[in-house]
């Protein structure tokens, strides 16, 4: 376990994550690649203030990463469920209001 | 580190990948927040091999305990459970995995080739250091971190009502990242 | 009295004013304030000419010059008198004669509508031609010749409702206005060279040689014109028959005693500036006017007419006279012919009052009923013909006394003397067969014999004062001592010379003073000295330019100056008997025609039908004119307005279309260019959005697919 293979796994997790952005079409699937992505940077903090220094600011921060995903999970979700009730649809094809 | 250490880890990054490659693939979203539980699951394990122990708690509690809930929660209220749906559209694929498996080239060598300054990882229980850190010098976000909370409270409460034709109001705090 | 001289011109002046201003006011319409203006002209005329009698002096001069006006001090202008004896002499003419016409005109323009206007247009005349003759620069004897000739044209177009008189007049303007433009051109011609215009600056100047050879010719032919204008020359003489459409009293005045007189003075006045070659043209010109207008006036039967002809041709012996050296000849045959002429015309007015015709084939045995007119009339004619005693023998045997010793020394021209001499016959033949038909025989016209009678006395007294000065005895001793030829400044030997003495010794001759040789000379000698004025004519042998080597002030003469004065002796007596002799003859025939009836004037004349009628038809002047020149003239005008409607209009027109072209180009320009740029813009924004916004789908995938792919480019630059 040295610092390069860890930040390879968080790469990893990153690029999954994007992938899942880019390509689901249901908006909580969209959600999910998100919490995945942050996860990823979570463990580049840690990693980082394991192995670079004694620092617990890198701990500190993915607390709050976490927090911050948490609340905003609660609140996209209840934004797709508002729009569930609208459109009937979570599909992110059909929020396209913003088409130029 | 070496031995059974090492072994563990590797166990652990292969259940986070392959699990967050799972997430990415499966078609139904039900299998997909599964295997995104089980990817959060080995996320806690690496943490624990990096000495965050509170750390590792916290993800388990919030993240699998309650969001991965939250997820189900919502698939269940917004999806006809019975058509599996959010099948992924086929024209688009193929670009977004040339970037990713690029940008993970590309974060891979980045993470190779810098000569990062490595000291010896030293295994401590963090809980108390973060808590009086939380305190003393992180008092300011932990503080505006709770009133966002609060907001997020409300403003996913007042989403979630029941239709009145009420504009959400709810702080929309910026979104993706 | 000569000191008052410049007041002379201003009475008449001043009688115009009054009677055109207020004459129908006064009581007989103001005739008399003419008359009274003229008549104190006259007397102080009179007075004037026994000033200058009493000095007899050959180079009298009385020069008055003020500065008129000057431009910038570079151009100056003077204005003044001249006096000598040939204006003395001119100033006595002119008031007499517009004296009695005056005295005239009361009785014969008795009844006319305008008869105030008529008094006043005399004045004003008389004005013009007294202010002519008093001038002493070629500037204001111009503008006085202008104003005679307005004169004349108001006088001739006085009743101006008959169309015949309304154009005669015009015609006397504009043949006059020919004759004038050539005047203007001599006076340029003299101010561009010689920058001044006053008569003895001009002499002065000439004599100095600034203008000389062919321009000095052509500035003496172009001032000669003026005179063939005014006289009726040929070719101008065109106008003086019609004339005759004015009053008879007119016709006195204007057309036989003074302004036509006018183009003769000039000549006098300004002999000295002639050159030989100007000379031959003037004695040529008076040689063909006097030949065809006599030729003309043998068929005429209108009695004004007739006197017309003859005016013209009597001008004609006066031109000729003073080209062929004849200065004292030409002059004087002025001065007698104005005292006959106007006592003919006159007395021809008063017989046109009885019969109420100018056609003298109406007339008739007036004798019986017109005994004064008769006498006078007859007189007068016996002065026209040439008959010793009577003052025309005295000035025409002068001038062709003068022609035949121009021919003897210069033997190319004799032609001449002989047409003079012929023409002289000619004169007396038709003036006699106008006294024949008119007066003797038996009346043609028996109503109208019935109705004639005398005129009244305001009529035939002043026939009876010309007639009584239509004597020889009232010139002939002192009128070739005072007036005598002044020296050529042109310098150039021949013509000028040698006639001093002719004229000279002519005189003695008439007077029966019959020496010649040094004898006369010595007269002159005498005279010479005690009469110091500097002058032109001084001695005129001295003064002469001839290189025979005379010696000023020597009893004897070269052998040359003894020739000249033989020729000149010769000369006259030839000319004498020749012109008696003609004269009787011409006298002869005329009774031989008309009287004793041993001719039939009709058979002649239709033997000779084309003839005739070519003389009938005055050469066809009239006819020839109107085809060349007026015809010529409309078509110029017809061609100047074809040019302004259709070049002119057209470059304006075809300036306007190429306005209207280019606001079209430029309209369209703006249509297409300019809108179309501005539209195209639009459209290109329009094309640009509308391709852009594909960028906008909507969809968040494709943001996030561009904000990773981005990212990616940025991290593939910063680590390679």
């Amino acid at each position: 376990m040295t610092l390069d293979k860890l930040l390879i796994v968080a790469a990893a997790l990153f690029c999954c994550g994007l992938y899942t952005v880019m390509t689901r079409r249901n908006a909580v699937a969209v959600l999910m690649g998100v919490e995945l992505i942050l996860n990823a940077t979570n463990i580049n903090f840690v990693a980082f203030s394991f192995f670079l220094s004694r620092v617990m600011g890198g701990q500190i921060f993915a607390v709050f990463v976490i927090v911050l995903a948490a609340a905003e999970a609660a609140v996209a979700l209840a934004i797709f469920l508002r729009m569930f009730s609208t459109t009937g649809t979570v599909e992110v094809d059909s929020a396209d209001q913003l088409k130029g | 580190m070496s031995g059974p250490a090492d072994y563990i880890f590797y166990a652990a990054a292969a259940m986070t990948v392959g699990a967050a490659i799972l997430v990415a693939i499966l078609p139904n979203i039900l299998y997909a927040a599964v295997a995104l539980l089980f990817s959060f699951a080995g996320v806690a394990g690496l943490y624990v091999l990096l000495s965050a122990d509170f750390l590792a708690a916290t993800q388990i509690l919030v993240y699998v305990g309650g969001i991965i809930v939250l997820l189900l929660f919502a698939v269940f209220l917004s999806n006809r459970i019975s058509d599996g749906k959010a099948t992924n559209p086929t024209h688009f694929r193929l670009p977004a995995a040339a970037i990713c498996l690029v940008l993970f080239g590309v974060l891979s060598y980045a993470a190779v080739s810098t000569p990062y300054a490595v000291k010896k990882g030293v295994y401590l229980p963090t809980t108390a250091d973060i808590g009086e850190l939380l305190m003393t010098r992180y008092l300011l976000p932990f503080e505006v971190a709770s009133v966002l909370l609060l907001a997020a409270l409300i403003g996913a409460a007042l989403l979630s009502r029941p239709d009145r034709a009420v504009p959400g109001k709810g702080d929309m705090e910026g979104g993706k990242g | 009295m000569i000191r008052y001289a410049h007041i002379i011109p201003f009475l008449p002046l001043l009688s115009f004013f009054i009677n055109i201003a207020v004459g129908k006011r006064l009581p007989r319409k103001g005739d008399w304030v003419s008359l009274a203006t003229i008549a104190t002209c006259l007397a102080m005329s009179i007075g004037i000419f026994y000033e200058v009698f009493q000095a007899y002096d050959p180079n009298f001069k009385y020069h008055v010059v003020l500065p008129w006006m000057s431009v910038a001090d570079r151009a100056v202008f003077n204005t003044g008198i001249l006096i000598d004896n040939l204006t003395a002499v001119m100033l006595l003419v002119v008031t007499g004669v517009s004296t009695l016409v005056h005295l005239f005109s009361v009785g014969y323009m008795h009844g006319d509508p305008r008869y105030n206007r008529f008094f006043a247009y005399l004045s004003i005349f008389s004005f013009s031609m007294l202010g002519l003759v008093l001038a002493e620069s070629f500037f204001f004897i111009y503008i006085f010749w202008e104003l005679v000739g307005l004169s004349s044209y108001l006088l001739i177009g006085f009743w101006f409702e008959k169309k015949s008189a309304a154009d005669a007049c015009k015609k006397a303007f504009v043949v006059n206005r020919v004759g004038d433009f050539g005047f203007l051109i001599g006076i340029l011609i003299i101010y561009a060279t010689c920058g001044v215009l006053g008569y003895d600056d001009v002499f002065k100047a000439i004599g100095e040689g600034k203008l000389s050879g062919t321009l000095l010719t052509l500035a003496g032919i172009g001032v000669f014109a003026g005179a063939v204008g005014k006289s009726a020359q040929f070719p101008l003489h065109v106008w003086l028959p019609d004339a005759m459409e004015g009053p008879t009293p007119v016709s006195a005045l204007i057309h036989a005693a003074t302004m036509v007189a006018a183009g003769v003075y000039l000549v006098g006045r300004v002999y000295p500036i002639f050159t030989p070659d100007a000379f031959l043209v003037i004695a040529y010109i008076g040689l063909i006017t006097l030949f065809i207008s006599a030729t003309i006036a043998l068929t005429q039967n209108d009695i004004k007419k007739v006197l017309a002809y003859s005016t013209i041709s009597q001008l004609g012996f006066m031109i000729m006279g003073l080209g062929v050296g004849g200065f004292t000849a030409g002059l004087a045959h002025l001065t007698t012919h104005a005292a006959f002429k106007a006592c003919l015309f006159l007395g021809s007015g008063s017989v046109i009052h009885a019969v109420h015709s100018q056609d003298i084939q109406e007339m008739g045995a007036l004798r019986k009923k017109m005994p004064i007119t008769f006498v006078t009339f007859l007189i007068a004619t016996l002065a026209i013909a040439g008959v010793p005693l009577f003052s025309g023998f005295y000035s025409k045997d002068m001038i062709l006394g003068a022609a035949l010793e121009f021919g003897m020394r210069h033997p190319r021209h004799y032609v001449l003397f002989f047409g003079a001499l012929f023409t002289a016959g000619l004169t007396a033949f038709y003036m006699f067969r106008v006294v024949i038909l008119t007066f003797f025989g038996a009346p043609k016209d028996h109503h109208k014999f019935d109705h004639a009678h005398e005129s009244p006395p305001s009529m035939w007294v002043p026939l009876v004062v010309l007639a009584g000065l239509s004597f020889s005895f009232w010139y002939s001793g002192w009128f070739g001592t005072l007036i005598q030829k002044p020296k050529s400044v042109a310098n150039l030997a021949g013509i000028s010379a040698p006639a001093p003495i002719a004229t000279m010794e002519h005189a003695a001759v008439m007077t029966g003073d019959v020496s010649h040789g040094s004898a006369p000379a010595e007269t002159k000698e005498a005279q010479a000295p005690s009469h110091g004025t500097s002058a032109p004519a001084g001695t005129p042998r001295a003064a002469g330019p001839a290189a025979h080597g005379e010696t000023p002030a020597g009893a004897a003469h070269g052998a040359d100056a003894a020739h000249d004065a033989h020729i000149a002796h010769t000369a006259h007596t030839y000319a004498m008997y020749s012109s008696v002799a003609v004269g009787t003859l011409g006298i002869f025939l005329a009774f031989v025609v008309y009287s004793f009836g041993w001719v039939d004037p009709n058979r002649v004349a239709n033997a000779v039908k084309p003839l005739y009628n070519f003389l009938l038809n005055k050469w066809y002047f009239d006819e020839l004119y109107e085809k060349t020149v007026i015809d010529g003239s409309k078509a110029l005008s017809r061609f100047l307005a074809w040019f302004d409607l259709t070049v002119v209009d057209g470059l304006v027109n075809l300036v306007a279309q190429i306005g209207v072209f280019a606001s079209f180009l430029v309209g369209k320009f703006d249509d297409y260019v300019v809108d179309g740029a501005v539209n195209g813009l639009a459209s290109a924004t329009i094309g640009g959005g509308s391709i852009l916004r594909r960028l906008q789908t909507g969809k968040l995938y494709h943001y996030v697919f561009v904000l990773a792919g981005g990212a990616l480019v940025i991290f593939l630059i910063k680590a390679f």
